[in-house]
């Protein structure tokens, strides 16, 4: 008995040990760390181009690892914040997770060329990012989530039409929180205005999750990633669905049938940020990215890689006047009927988590 | 002289001690400490950011509501079914491999079982969807053949989950099996049959309780793989998968509810080790005997 | 071939007409007709390979001739499975249960033929008493010893009242001691049961002992089928003669043949004289056997000249082979230093013989048989 115990000490000394003697290699190797740079994103967030451009410039090397939301504040919960130099997560899921886990740290925007932000986008990363005082991210690309529908087939003009009986079996979504969002505003409410009242809230969260239910046999299946959802459409398997305009236009510049529209109950935006972990290695690193990707050319080739439109102010300039037509095609009175994500409080994605699992329970 | 031997014992224990030093720790780091963690986490319930309370809540969740109990009793049916369903059709693959296919022959069909796991699981399941789905190739065949009336959609149902959870699971099934039918005296089986049984009556009073073991160590195996299983369940069955794991996984990354995860992921645990005890139980093996065969 | 039906006039308990067994091109079973009478134990006996395992597995029904038919008891067993015939099978390994208990083991035909449960436990407990193993129906197969398994196996088959037992060399897998105590068991169990017993081996000494007839068994047909004296005392060919019992084969050509008597002058360059079995051409390449205790053995040759009509060998003692009452001596004739067996009379007499001693010996020429050489042989 003493003989394992003194055995599992041992261990733990030397596993202890090991970790002081990374924790020196961490402190001692900054040289290094300079030299990389660890970007958690989206796939299409930053093209080989762009990585290689920076290269040339400042001498560091990106590298990049392909994510969600979720995966961004589970992996950066996980190490404590560790492991990456910039997340880019969407700005609505800062603060809830800040709050909760510390796993950033604020931006010092003496260190950001500012003027090269759009100021309305600015503006609203300033109103969702912001925890005690502190900014904890800056805009980097937007889009929104409307619904795409193969006009041939059907005509539809908002997120209920999914539910029609015409369309049985052949609609989609994808059981996430957007959704929920969508169908709460398809039924005439506003859920973003309920986010600080817990119980009613839950109320409607309820009421969208039977609506989704009584629609669920209209449902083909619901969508983990585009690429599943890219396939349904073009096997026609698809009419109509829930899709991100930037999946969207790229389906319709290989089908003109395909078209991204704006719901009337409006699109939900959203607004994807860079914010700095909190135990990121290399900050220098990181406020120089976030400055290059600004620049109107870098933030241009960013926009075209993603088939978004970049929150660099100067960008639009550059931008192809393709994805603008479509734009304006899908758009038609601009920015007007979009629906922007607050910051989600704490404890709301329970609420919304108990819903999205009856709903896939339902039969 | 008393104290030299028993100096000499300690010295002996102390060096199996260090000999297996390596493998306790291995074992320590990587399984006991991550586990108590979880349990750990799993008895706790968060009142407001960052703060903790010792709490029963998330296993009261579980409970309460009816959705996970649900999953969870789906979950555990299907993998039994499942597990059934494989045992079923490795068996007489296991006999042919065993009695009947000789030398070369056995080995080609120990490959041809083995084949599917040349491919990652991601890549075999597609394969799946590619074959079931309503424009895929199963669907158009058999519309062409005339058996439905247009292509049907294959995929999404319970049934689909099987498929893919039986074809994943073949090969846990046949390794065992064939090593226990191996082991089974062919002249066993003639002398049952000289003393008057017919087929079903050798296969059950002779080859099944010889090959007991090889049976349940198969169905210990595949039953815990197809309950942990977590991507078949979750592409092949689509809108309606509702695998345990997929609530696991939801818990733990999408709600960023660690402590209900957890919760869950005992839960599994000890639904797994009940069956398996069960299962032991009803056959009335031993389970030091069964691993010994796998 | 002889019928062999008894004097009841019964129909034979088995009869094999023209059996032919082929595996690709060879011929395992050609065209074997042969029959057994009820109650008798017969053998067949031949080398491994000579087609007899086949032979009794196509009387067990695990194999079906291509030509011919197997009756037993009088019924054609055409398309009759094993588990139909009434016949039972003891195993060369015996292939007891091991996942059942002595007594589940010699009641499991009985349950197969939906005997009840009591009456099925009364009927096994009750033959395990006959084979001398009362009470042991509770034991585990693995806590019997050898020859206890083995009268499990044939209790497990004779349980079954079966019309003819099949045994299929049982007693190779034992010890030697064992082994002969088992013959005389498996005499006595025969003709305690009554039941007719088909016995394979490879082994002549327990052919001779078990059996009623014997048949010797060579390339898929019987070189001969007869009572175990037949076989040693008037072996029908040379195979017979060279199997059955220990003999000494000498080669050779026929230089003169004397009516029954030839002279053989073998390869070797020595003169003896046998009795011929079958004709025998002058000059024809043949085959001599002398049995070991045919022969006489003198320390001069004036002993042996009391024998009329013997010719007197010399030759010298290359080893004494000392078993009791089974002692021999192998001497080497002097002129073609050929090696001869010589039974040692049973007085002990020549127990004091010297390896390289001179010796004389001779033998009866009607004890020594002589056949024309097998030409024909593939």
């Amino acid at each position: 008995m003493k003989l394992a115990t003194s055995l599992l000490l041992g261990a733990g000394m030397l596993m202890g040990a090991g970790c002081t003697q990374h924790a020196a290699d961490k402190s001692s190797a900054n040289a290094d760390d300079a030299k990389t740079l660890r970007i958690i994103t989206w796939s299409d967030y930053i093209p080989q181009e762009i990585v290689d451009q920076f290269k040339r410039e400042t001498g560091i090397q990106v590298e990049v690892s392909l994510s969600n939301n979720e995966e961004i504040i589970s992996k950066l919960r996980a190490t404590g914040g560790a492991g990456f130099d910039l997340a880019q997560p969407s700005q609505d899921r800062i603060v809830s997770a800040q709050q909760e886990f510390r796993i950033y740290r604020s931006i010092d925007l003496a260190k950001v060329k500012v003027a090269e932000f759009r100021p309305d986008l600015l503006e609203i990363v300033k109103k969702n990012a912001t925890l005690d005082g502190k900014l904890y991210a800056l805009p980097y690309v937007w889009g929104t989530e409307g619904l795409l529908v193969n006009s041939k087939r059907a005509t539809i003009s908002d997120y209920m039409d999914l539910c029609r009986p015409d369309l049985k079996g052949k609609t989609s979504v994808r059981l996430r929180r957007p959704t929920l969002m969508a169908f709460a505003l398809a039924i005439g409410k506003d859920p973003f205005a309920l986010y600080g009242d817990t119980k009613a809230y839950t109320a409607l969260m309820d009421e969208v999750g039977r609506t989704l239910i009584a629609c669920k046999p209209n449902f083909r299946f619901f969508y983990d990633n585009k690429d599943q959802l890219i396939n349904g459409v073009r096997s026609g398997e698809i009419v109509a669905s829930m899709m991100w305009d930037s999946v969207s236009w790229k389906l319709n510049r290989e089908n003109p049938d395909l078209r991204y529209i704006n719901p009337k109950s409006g699109a939900i935006a959203w607004l994807d940020t860079m914010a700095l972990p909190a135990r990121g290695r290399n900050e220098a690193g990181a406020y120089a990215w976030i400055n290059f990707t600004m620049r109107a050319d870098i933030a241009a080739k960013i926009a075209k890689s993603i088939g978004n439109f970049s929150a660099s102010q100067d960008a639009d300039a550059l931008m192809d006047p393709r994805l603008k037509a479509q734009f304006a095609e899908s758009f038609p009175d601009g920015m007007k009927n979009m629906k922007w994500y607050p910051a989600i409080p704490p404890g709301l994605e329970e609420i919304e988590g108990r819903v999205l699992d009856r709903v896939k329970a339902a039969n | 002289m008393l104290e030299a031997t028993a100096t000499a014992a300690w010295h002996r224990r102390l060096m199996l001690g260090l000999l297996l030093a390596p493998a306790l720790i291995w074992l320590f780091a990587l399984i006991v400490l991550p586990h108590l963690d979880l349990a750990l986490l799993s008895f706790r319930e968060s009142v407001a950011p960052r703060q903790y309370v010792p709490s029963l809540t998330q296993y009261r969740t579980f409970f309460v509501e009816p959705l996970y109990w649900h999953v969870f009793a789906r979950t555990a049916i299907l993998s039994a079914i499942a597990t059934a369903l494989t045992l079923l059709i490795a068996f007489p693959v296991a006999w042919t491999i065993a009695k009947l296919a000789r030398g070369r022959m056995g080995a080609l069909l120990f490959v041809v079982c083995l084949i599917p796991f040349w491919v990652s699981e991601t890549v075999r399941t597609l394969g799946w969807m590619i074959l079931l789905r309503e424009s895929g190739v199963l669907p158009a065949f058999l519309a062409h053949l005339g058996v439905t009336h247009g292509p049907i959609e294959l995929l999404y149902h319970d049934a689909t989950i099987l498929v893919g959870l039986v074809y994943t699971s073949l090969l846990f099934m046949v390794v065992p099996l064939v090593g226990s039918l191996e082991s089974l005296d062919n002249s066993l089986i003639e002398a049952a049959y000289d003393l008057g049984s017919g087929g079903f009556a050798i296969l059950r009073k002779i080859v099944i309780p010889h090959a007991a073991p090889g049976i349940t160590a198969g169905c210990i195996v595949v039953f815990m793989l197809t309950l942990g299983n977590y991507l078949t369940p979750t592409l092949l069955g689509g809108k309606n998968s509702l695998w345990f794991t997929e609530q696991i996984y939801s818990q733990f990354i999408t709600r960023f509810n660690w402590e209900q995860g957890a919760a869950f992921g005992f839960l599994l645990l000890a639904l797994s080790t009940a069956m398996v005890w069960f299962g032991l139980k009803l056959s009335g093996q031993r389970f030091s005997d069964v691993m010994r065969r796998t | 071939m002889a019928a062999l039906s008894s004097a009841t006039g019964a129909p034979p308990d088995l009869e094999a007409r023209a059996v032919i067994k082929r595996f690709g091109a060879h011929v395992a079973v050609d065209n074997l007709s042969f029959s057994v009478a009820r109650g008798s134990f017969f053998s067949i006996l031949g080398p491994s390979g000579c087609g007899k395992t086949t032979l009794l597995r196509m009387i067990a029904g695990f194999i079906a001739p291509d030509a011919g038919d197997i009756q037993i008891g009088g019924r054609s067993m055409a398309g009759v499975a094993p588990n139909r015939r009434p016949v039972n099978m003891v195993f060369q390994h015996l292939a007891l249960f091991p996942m059942m208990n002595v007594g589940e083991n010699v009641a499991f035909g009985l349950a197969r033929r939906g005997v009840a449960r009591a009456e099925r436990n009364r009927k096994a407990d009750a033959m395990l008493e006959r084979v001398g193993l009362g009470g042991a129906s509770g034991k585990r197969v693995d806590e019997l010893s050898g020859g206890q398994r083995q009268r499990v196996a044939i209790a497990r088959s004779l349980v079954l009242e079966p019309t003819l037992l099949l045994l299929d060399e049982p007693l190779g897998a034992l010890d030697l001691k064992l082994r002969e105590h088992m013959k005389i068991e498996l005499k006595q169990l025969q003709s305690a049961f009554g039941t007719t017993f088909v016995y394979i081996t490879h082994d002549q000494s327990e052919a001779l002992v078990l059996s009623d007839h014997v048949g010797v068994m060579n390339r898929g047909h019987f070189e001969q089928l007869g009572t175990p004296q037949e076989l040693y005392y008037a072996p029908a060919t040379p195979f017979v003669a060279a199997f059955v019992g220990a003999n000494n084969r000498m080669a050779g050509k026929a230089s003169a043949v004397n009516g029954e008597l030839v002279d053989v002058a073998t390869s070797a360059g020595w003169q003896i004289r046998a009795r011929r079995h079958g004709p025998v051409a002058t000059g024809a390449a043949v085959e001599a056997f002398v049995r070991p205790e045919a022969a006489t053995i003198a320390r001069t040759s004036a002993e042996l000249a009391a024998l009329p009509g013997q010719m007197v060998h010399e030759g010298d003692v290359e080893s004494l082979l000392f078993d009791g009452a089974n002692s021999a001596v192998l001497v080497r004739e002097l002129k073609s230093r050929f090696e001869f067996r010589i039974a040692l009379p049973q007085t002990g007499r020549y127990a004091d013989l010297k390896v390289g001693e001179r010796i004389s010996f001779s033998f009866d020429p009607e004890r020594a048989a002589c056949f024309a050489a097998p030409s024909a042989h593939a």
